[in-house]
């Protein structure tokens, strides 16, 4: 309790102001001598929340040789993904924001909002040729504040050994989804694996079959959204997925389906790095199915978008310099290769859909994806939380979908 | 006397017996005491600072984020427009409060209950001499040097639906004819989370109970028996009415501990599912830092201070009666009343 009873900034403004103010004098008294230290403005700091390889091996590298590129040494810093944004707001009180921040593009408006991030499009960083749902989503009151070096959406890997000894294809509806993830659960095995966690990894894998069935995050109890919720709770209640879908992310999920204990399972192209090193592992990659043969899928963009902390002109200018090369056509095709992200340039994810057919249902869907703010913006984050925990409601409690929508829509007010 | 007064370093430590001094109509000892007090005070003067600048001002703190609209921006501008108890009025009509209130409340009761007469039964276990016995009554401390997060992941291995090794113990002895979802559901999570606290408590309640059962001494219980006392009489009649001033301990600061838990939800349920597990501390957090309504989170936060501040005083009183009960049970006329009340 100690430690809720101090929330970051719960030490008031003028606790915040000596904080800065003695942050402030010890830059000052650097800069009083004629060299000034070496680290000031040669040194970048960049904070982002890869916690598992290969991201967290990749972006480092990427860093250090942007860095070297715009001659500045780049400090790299991860934290868990729940403390991201606690520690930049507590950053931006202390106006210390790291100079680079990789940030979840839903959080972007809300960090904008702040008003301690450096506006990109005046920075002079160009957005043009960029998928304009992730061009959007990086966008506060008209101005640009992030930019993805890639993005990524949501499709449906499935183990083609299992699916070719029960003689299935792929499902392309949710009846054919329904009916052979009950026809794949045997024993320990379930045909399907996704994550209800209570957490935005929640939403965003609901959000697919919620936007697909034609609902808005506007009105979460409508006829559309009941529908989709009531696809994923036949799925649990039929047993044609594990009850435990309420506890797992999207990590969980990842080895529920290389262990075999999952035929099919939601999943991003982030995992792909992962699954193909695994040897005995045959996997196949279909667009995520739809309630109707003629409907088109809608899945929510996801990917990271860098911004750029306000500091000295100086500083940023050469924060501005990194990002542009990281931005750039050969940098961000070398990430998203390595990450497992698809270009945010769709000149470039095409060419990659061309050379590489396992990320082509990913391109094909990021074409139609739907950014999580474009909707509601800063009320995103509320919005989902309601959705989340209606969805395990209805999942884990006794509550129907339509129940759980509506109390969770009468909780939005 | 008088030579006391001159050397300073000196007045302190005399301190204890200004009063008395003080009591006779002396200027020397008037003198003498204020010089006292003003040492004293400085004495104390660290102590002060520390709880103000690590205890009262963070609280206060809160207390005044609670009464304004602090949003995002508010970080960058440290502009927070003054809202009164809109924040606390905001929590209380919030649909999650109640349940999270009642969740609280059964989280703590049924933790404190089974930590304490698990603890118990075991702290009079032990008080036997057996082979292995202090061995053993080591291991039950494990639990308590465990890290948190360490124990709550092993636990949420264990209570896994599909490959927990509860539910296959459970499936392999036919108690059960389905994997309990013990916390993938919304009727299973807080049970299971109370369970694992429960685990997590009896340590500390075992040991502070093992070290006030020392203190009962042995003849009352031969007295007892020669009696005629039963087993269960010399329980109910001696070991715990002398435990009462112990027990108050352990009960109000397990009280403290456990509305404070937060490491083991943390990590076992994160609140969920759909808030079914959800206690003060895990609300306070989640609206703080998952949904960054700081202002309603702090509101939350004072509730949380005000129950722990109660029982603070409860314990404080506690611990003051339990002196002079502990003193008065030395004498021979309480041993005699003890002995008497176990016929």
């Amino acid at each position: 309790m100690r430690f809720r009873s101090t929330p970051p900034g719960g030490h008031g403004r003028r606790g915040a102001r000596l904080a800065a103010a003695a942050l402030l004098l010890l830059p000052l008294a650097g800069c009083g001598d004629s060299g000034g230290p070496a680290g000031d403005a040669n040194t970048l700091t960049e904070i982002d929340y890869y916690d598992a390889a290969p991201q967290n091996s990749e972006l480092p590298a990427l860093l250090d040789q942007c860095g070297a590129q715009a001659g500045v040494r780049v400090q790299h810093q991860q934290v868990p993904r729940v403390q991201f944004m606690p520690k930049l707001l507590q950053q931006a009180s202390a106006r210390t924001l790291p100079d680079l921040a990789l940030v979840d593009n839903p959080d972007l408006a809300q960090l904008a909002a702040t008003g301690g991030l450096v506006s990109l499009s005046e920075a002079g960083l160009s957005t043009e040729g960029l998928y304009p749902s992730i061009v959007a989503a990086g966008r506060y009151e008209g101005q640009t504040y992030g930019i993805a070096p890639g993005v990524n959406g949501l499709a449906l890997y499935y183990n083609q050994d299992l699916f070719r000894d029960a003689g299935l294809t792929p499902p392309k509806t949710w009846t054919e989804l329904t009916s052979t993830a009950k026809a794949l659960t045997k024993g320990n095995r379930y045909g399907i694996a996704f994550s209800a966690v209570g957490t935005e990894e929640g939403s965003f894998q609901f959000e697919p079959f919620f936007w697909t069935a034609g609902a808005s995050l506007k009105r979460l109890d409508s006829p559309e959204a009941v529908r989709a919720l009531t696809l994923w709770k036949d799925l649990v209640a039929s047993g044609s997925a594990s009850r435990s879908v309420v506890t797992w992310t999207q990590a969980d999920i990842n080895d529920q389906f290389l262990a075999g204990n999952a035929a099919m399972m939601v999943n991003g192209p982030w995992q792909l790095p992962t699954l193909n090193a695994t040897k005995d592992l045959h996997f196949g990659i279909v667009p995520i199915p739809v309630p109707t043969p003629d409907a088109k899928p809608v899945t929510p963009l996801g990917g990271e978008v860098w911004t750029v902390g306000r500091s000295t002109p100086e500083r940023e200018r050469k924060a501005v310099a990194v990002l542009k090369c990281l931005l750039g056509q050969e940098k961000s095709a070398e990430w998203s290769a390595k990450a497992g992200y698809i270009p945010s340039n769709t000149a470039a994810a095409r060419q990659l859909a061309a050379s590489n057919p396992q990320l082509a249902p990913f391109v094909e869907e990021v074409a139609t994806a739907q950014a999580r703010t474009a909707e509601l913006g800063t009320a995103y984050p509320k919005v989902s939380e309601a959705l989340y925990n209606a969805i395990q409601a209805s999942l884990a409690g006794g509550k129907s979908p339509q129940q759980a929508l509506s109390a969770a829509q009468g909780s939005l007010g | 006397m008088p030579d006391t007064t001159t050397s300073a370093p000196l007045a302190v430590p005399a301190a204890p017996v200004v009063g008395t001094a003080a009591a006779r109509p002396e200027p020397a000892g008037r003198r003498r005491s204020a010089r006292a007090r003003w040492a004293g005070l400085a004495f104390v003067l660290p102590a002060w600072l520390y709880v103000v600048a690590f205890y009262l001002y963070p609280l206060l703190g809160n207390v005044r984020m609670s009464l304004r609209d602090y949003t995002v921006r508010s970080f960058y501008t440290g502009v927070a427009p003054f809202v009164g108890w809109q924040n606390h009025r905001l929590v209380w009509a919030d649909d999650a409060f109640a349940g999270t209130v009642r969740n609280t409340v059964l989280f703590t009761v049924g933790s404190l209950f089974f930590q304490f007469s698990i603890g118990l039964a075991l702290a009079v276990f032990f008080r036997r001499r057996f082979p292995l016995g202090g061995l053993l009554r080591s291991l039950l401390l494990v639990p308590w040097l465990l890290p948190l997060v360490v124990s709550g992941t092993a636990w949420r291995w264990i209570l896994e639906t599909d490959s927990g090794v509860l539910n296959q113990t459970l499936l392999g002895l036919h108690l059960v004819d389905q994997p309990v979802p013990w916390l993938a559901s919304t009727d299973h999570a807080l049970l299971s989370v109370t369970l694992v606290n429960i685990w997590v408590g009896i340590p500390f309640n075992m040991v502070i109970l093992y070290g006030g059962l020392q203190a009962v001494p042995e003849h009352l219980y031969e007295a007892a028996s020669l009696d005629g006392a039963g087993p269960w009489q010399r329980f109910w009649r001696i070991t715990f009415p002398l435990l009462r001033p112990v027990t108050a301990v352990v009960l109000t600061l397990g009280l403290i501990y456990t509305l404070k838990v937060f490491d083991v939800i943390m990590v076992l349920t994160q609140g969920g599912p759909a808030d079914s597990s959800q206690t003060l501390t895990t609300y306070a957090y989640d609206l703080s830092f998952q949904q960054l309504a700081f202002g309603r989170g702090a509101a939350v936060g004072n509730l949380l201070i005000l129950v722990a501040v109660v029982f603070a005083f409860v314990y404080l009183r506690a611990t003051r009666d339990g002196g002079s009960r502990d003193g008065g049970s030395r004498d021979g006329g309480s041993r005699a009343r003890a002995a008497g009340r176990a016929r």
